[in-house]
């Protein structure tokens, strides 16, 4: 049992020892506290690594196509950035860039690092400070927003001209299912339980990986 | 779940943001930083009602502009046609996709203007210290804070449209200065969202340490 404070409310509860695949809700507010996931790295290890590879597809293959009167044009996700930046529209550019590319990016590459070097205990301390960025990327982080606002640009550019979807939609496609995957699957106190205090201590030594198994 | 009826302030404790660890600060009124994650410690964001204000007056005000100006300039033939967001919502109705139309109308019109209607009500409601309806206040700032992304939809829209279109001379769209202030009204109003503390909604409860003296 961990004693914990509501990050919304501020009531102190204790979380129980959950079964796999529970969730604990606030007693007083309804947020949602912890889960207990099934396989609690392995699984967001997997999806995360997927994820980076739909990743690479996203942004290196085209994502539509457009053709019209015997001429044809297509783009990728850093070509409209360029595009918006080249129109003079410098700062809605950055925007969509972070939104759409670093974001998730660095989502995606620094959930990979503390997911690898959280699977041995004690995990460093560092991976703590790379938790920290990788969370407070994930609002900004809006694959699935871009992918709606392709298909309405498609549907309203397909008035003017014949459009197709390219390679580059599928890889959208897979990464916006991988990212909210990631999300369902992980809990970020399983990765705090085994990080290194800034005195060198750790808190509680996880039971059940199969580096401990394995002993 | 066990629950003691007792906020984390009220029992002298105070909840890392980062790794959510509980610690009793030696000086109440210099937490200190967090002993596992080593976090900056705050009982509550500081300065959070003012800063929330600053940001939903500044998007308030960027909001006229984004929706008064066009996002988009279609040059075809010869001849040019400028569309704001509400255009862009007329086009796609009367071109018969009422389903994206009214998409796009909730994302791009409705949930701005909720999301500052919404935040203005909880920012007034905690300075009058209110403790009625605490727990349907709280889910009405994790809606905000949950539904605020969807709003760059638009961006994206304008974005891969632009970056598509580009058949000069025949056709091509260029971006308006509308793109910039809707998507500064977005990023404002999302930063807006994080540095409100919801824990202040709870702290108007008789008892409670750091309740506010109601203005």
């Amino acid at each position: 049992m961990e004693t914990v404070a509501c990050p919304d409310c501020d009531l102190l509860q204790r979380i129980p020892e959950l079964p796999p695949g529970a969730k604990a809700r606030c007693a007083r507010c309804g947020n949602a506290l912890a889960s207990q996931p099934v396989s609690p790295l392995e699984r967001p290890l997997a999806l995360t690594l997927a994820a980076a590879i739909a990743f690479i597809v996203a942004n290196a293959a085209p994502l539509m196509g457009l053709s019209a009167v015997g001429r044809r044009a297509s783009t990728t996700i850093g070509g409209g950035v360029i595009e918006m930046w080249q129109q003079g529209e410098t700062i809605t550019a950055m925007i969509v860039a972070f939104c759409a590319v670093i974001a998730p990016g660095t989502y995606i590459a620094f959930m990979l690092v503390v997911l690898i070097a959280a699977s041995r205990p004690p995990a460093p301390h560092w991976i703590g400070e790379l938790l920290r960025w990788a969370d407070s990327m994930l609002p900004w982080s809006m694959s699935e927003v871009m992918v709606l606002g392709i298909l309405v640009a498609l549907i309203k550019i397909a008035q003017l001209a014949s459009v197709d979807a390219g390679v580059g939609m599928y890889g959208v496609g897979a990464l916006v299912v991988l990212l909210a995957m990631i999300g369902i699957t992980f809990d970020q106190r399983e990765i705090w339980h085994r990080v290194e205090w800034t005195d060198g201590r750790v808190s509680r030594v996880p039971q059940t990986t199969p580096a401990q198994e394995r002993k | 779940m066990t629950t003691i009826p007792l906020s984390a302030a009220r029992a002298g404790l105070v909840s890392c943001e980062t790794c959510e660890l509980l610690s009793r600060p030696a000086d109440a009124a210099e937490p200190g930083y967090c002993p596992r994650c080593g976090a900056g410690l705050e009982w509550r964001h500081p300065g959070s009602l003012q800063y929330t204000w600053a940001l939903v007056i500044a998007a308030a005000i960027c909001y006229i502009p984004a929706n008064v100006l066009p996002v988009l300039t279609t040059t075809a033939l010869g001849s040019s046609d400028s569309d704001t967001i509400m255009g862009g919502v007329v086009l796609l109705y009367t071109t018969g996709s009422w389903p994206l139309a009214l998409v796009v109308l909730v994302a791009s019109v409705m949930v701005p203007l909720g999301k500052l209607i919404a935040l203005t009500y909880l920012l007034v409601s905690v300075q009058r210290g209110s403790i009625r309806d605490s727990r349907d206040r709280t889910r009405l700032y994790r809606m905000v804070d949950f539904i605020g992304r969807w709003s760059m939809l638009d961006v994206f829209v304008d974005t891969f449209t632009v970056a598509l279109v580009q058949l000069q001379p025949l056709m091509s769209v260029e971006p308006g200065p509308g793109v910039l202030f809707f998507a500064a009204v977005v990023v404002l109003t999302m930063i807006a969202a994080e540095s409100f503390d919801p824990r202040l909604i709870w702290d108007s409860a008789p008892g409670e340490p750091l309740r506010r003296h109601a203005t």
